[in-house]
């Protein structure tokens, strides 16, 4: 099998290689044929081992495939760990690349970086594989990093765009910041460990457990506490949790294939894996986890809130992302990882048809932006308009739908948790379901029905986007609706995530709900009788109230709570305190140490300084030269007298 | 009988002198060399008391030496002298202070 695995990392790998070296020889057509080739290559064997795995029971691998150096006993090694969790990493992955690539055909047709923009896509694939791929923390590391880094390359695609390069700067350096907790991480794991090998490192976790470390003689801090917030760092930055969530709405600068590929469906939700495959560390330390539960919950609840607010389509999907890993991040803090992944994979259909549905909307309405300008594309766009409810509904819950199973699954989980803070992520989670079916269907309201807004040009080229891009959508909204009725029952309460994920049994929350569990008809019947689908109902009800029946209503209430609004629109403040206080703050430092430290310490002082120095001493010294020769001996005896007179006096000295 | 003391007193005394000759000398150039000269012969004439009241002959053999070197020296310094002449059409130690800082 390792043939199969290296295949389905390397061909992406390869085909980006060669469309983005080789480009200009390919032309447009070579190079996303080739590129299609590779995703569809590791698409096909992706499917082709989850099968193997799931029907004909194919052991876990985990195995070296190269050995990169040798240091002081320290491997650090090319392996793969494919097990049940990797395995539907890779397809949903591979699956949802896929697409993107197909859907990337229609939309960047006119686009003169095209090559380009599928030599990063392929890359950005095979950088997603290589991560969740991994069997130790260093190759986890560099996928983390390569995925940062086409994340950067892609948010800055249109280079030539302002906006679009402080885009990539700011995601660039927020995740320098989640980095940098994250290898303080590994590095913690290595020390207390002496492995960074997932398998020796889960079977010595006791080691972190037991282990503490000193901060002054009197403070120690628990070692797995320690190791895990910091890895949780390096999950929060990569997966926009507050506060280093600021980077995720700004990357809407890229073009929207990579927004449903990397900022919905697979790069942010790496930091969501990791927590699940760390699960064996997580579980050791309840202080990591309530940390984990409560950022969640933050996450979850007030970045919702942003996605009621913008008129920017792409962004409300962006602020939808963001409140949607919030939930999931929730999931992995009440120890329900196997919920936590479940939402990731239903979120990672829905979302990305989400967003490729309003990148459709973007193309017809000739890359206008603004849901104000939109109205009654449902005219125009049938299979945009159905195929987008499916997602919204998909989004909000609908019962049947995929993200209803894993949302509502999920609410119960932290129903049943009793960790410190546990009550507020539930208040959070659950609010949260009222917000997202508002935001949601504000945006398809906006979109898709009432009053044609737009302008009378753009309203004589509106039509349905050519098959290239209707066919992923139809693609992603047949898992969007149902994969969740049929990988509920395996995923979330069988054993599908045997060995891959382990809990301890008083965290686990899931095995509770389990006994509750009869079939998924049963589970859509039970949602009637819980809180969460009616508070959906009442989201819609309100979207449709507030801004297709009566928008002078949400008028109304702009005004009255203009405050609150305000506070909205300002996104709580978190870009002004970055840049006015983090950024300034820095800046201020740097001027500080440029001017006083090194233009006036090192340079002034040091350098100039001791030149002037000398010449100084120099100016003075030259009045001792008078030129005239007797001067000169009289200076010689008298040294000589003095020197003779101290040998003298010293007595028998030298 | 003459005793070392009297001889180092004798010498000090010569060296002295040169001294004095050197500071004191502002006009001529070649009593400068004089001087020179003098200081030289004080120090041989050293080198010959402690040979002879030790008992050890190096001393004197040094002498030669140094004899040989103060006559080549004697003999440069003079040659500098009259290109110096020529040069600037004078001797005297005042007018020579091109070393001036």
């Amino acid at each position: 099998m390792q043939s199969t695995y290296l295949t389905i990392a390397l061909a992406p790998l390869v085909a980006a290689i060669l469309a983005g070296l080789g480009g200009r020889v390919l032309g447009r057509v070579g190079a996303h044929t080739i590129t299609i080739a590779g995703v569809g290559l590791s698409c096909a064997l992706s499917l082709y081992v989850l099968k193997l795995m799931l029907f004909d029971g194919l052991a876990s691998f985990n195995g070296p495939v190269y050995t990169w150096l040798v240091s002081d006993g320290l491997q650090m090694q090319v392996g793969f760990l494919v097990d049940h969790l990797t395995a539907m990493m890779m397809a949903v992955v591979t699956f949802v690349s896929l697409m993107v690539h197909i859907y990337t055909i229609g939309y960047m047709h006119d686009d003169p970086g095209y090559q380009r923009f599928f030599a990063y896509i392929s890359l950005f694939t095979f950088s997603m594989l290589m991560l969740v791929m991994s069997n130790n923390f260093m190759q986890l590391f560099f996928g983390w990093e390569a995925v940062g880094l086409v994340s950067y390359l892609l948010i800055g695609f249109w280079y030539t765009r302002p906006s679009a390069i402080f885009a990539n700067l700011k995601a660039f350096l927020v995740n320098r910041v989640g980095d940098f907790g994250f290898i303080l991480g590994i590095a913690s794991v290595l020390h207390f460990t002496g492995s960074l090998d997932y398998v020796t490192v889960f079977s010595k976790a006791q080691n972190l457990a037991a282990g503490s470390i000193p901060i002054t003689s009197s403070v120690t801090w628990s070692a797995i506490t320690f190791t895990c917030i910091c890895l949780f760092v390096g999950a929060m930055g990569k997966s926009a949790q507050v506060p280093l969530h600021v980077w995720l709405p700004d990357s809407m600068e890229g073009p929207t294939p990579i927004s449903a590929l990397i900022h919905a469906a697979t790069m942010v939700t790496a930091g969501i894996f990791m927590v699940a495959r760390m699960s064996p560390l997580f579980e050791l330390s309840e202080t990591a986890l309530s940390v984990v539960l409560i950022i969640g919950a933050t996450t979850a609840f007030f970045m919702g809130l942003l996605g009621i607010v913008n008129n920017d389509i792409k962004r409300v999907v962006a602020y939808s992302t963001l409140s949607q890993l919030g939930y999931m991040t929730v999931a992995l803090g009440v120890s329900a990882y196997a919920g936590g992944i479940f939402h990731l994979m239903t979120h990672a259909f829905f979302k990305a048809l989400l967003f490729l549905a309003a990148g459709s909307v973007i193309i017809a309405m000739h890359h206008e932006q603004d849901m104000r300008k939109m109205g009654n594309l449902r005219k125009y766009m049938p299979i945009t308009y159905w195929t987008c409810l499916v997602g919204s509904l998909a989004l909000i819950g609908f019962p049947g739908t995929s993200g209803f199973f894993s949302k509502d699954a999920l609410i119960e989980a932290v129903h049943e948790s009793h960790l410190p803070g546990a009550g507020y992520a539930y208040f959070c989670v659950l609010t949260g379901v009222f917000i997202t079916a508002l935001y949601t269907f504000r945006m398809f309201f906006m979109t898709f029905h009432g009053k044609e807004r737009m302008d009378h040009h753009t309203r004589e080229h509106l039509h349905e986007s050519p098959w290239v891009v209707t066919v992923p959508l139809i693609l992603l909204a047949i898992p969007s609706a149902v994969i969740g009725w049929f990988s509920i029952d395996n995923m979330l309460f069988g054993d599908f995530f045997t060995g891959a994920i382990s809990v301890l049994p008083a965290h686990d929350v899931l095995t509770k709900l389990a006994h509750e569990f009869h079939g998924s008809a049963d589970f859509v019947l039970h949602a009637f009788a819980g809180p969460a689908l009616w508070l959906a109902a009442a989201g819609v009800f309100c979207a449709w109230l507030f801004f297709l029946k009566k928008p002078e209503l949400a008028d109304a209430a702009e005004r009255s709570l203009k405050w609150l609004h305000e506070v909205l629109v300002r996104k709580y403040g978190f870009d002004w305190f970055n840049e006015n206080v983090l950024a300034a703050g820095g800046r201020l430092l740097g001027g500080i140490l440029w001017k006083g430290g090194d233009q006036a310490l090192i340079d002034g002082a040091l350098v100039n300084g001791s030149a002037r120095g000398v010449g100084w001493v120099a100016s003075v010294m030259r009045f001792a030269q008078s030129g005239y020769l007797y001067h000169y001996a009289f200076a010689m005896i008298l040294g000589l007298a003095s020197l003779l007179l101290w040998l003298l006096w010293r007595g028998h000295g030298i | 009988m003459i005793t070392l003391t009297q001889v180092l007193a004798l010498s000090g005394l010569l060296f002295a002198i040169s001294v004095a000759g050197v500071f004191l000398n502002r006009k001529n150039i070649i009593l400068l060399l004089m001087c020179i000269e003098l200081m030289l012969l004080a120090v041989n004439f050293n080198f010959v008391a402690f040979s002879r009241f030790l008992g050890n002959i190096d001393g004197q053999v040094f002498v030669f030496f140094i004899l040989t070197v103060a006559a080549a020296e004697a003999a440069i310094g003079l040659a500098i002298l009259v290109v110096l002449f020529r040069e600037r059409r004078s001797i005297n130690v005042e007018d020579l202070d091109t070393l001036k800082g």
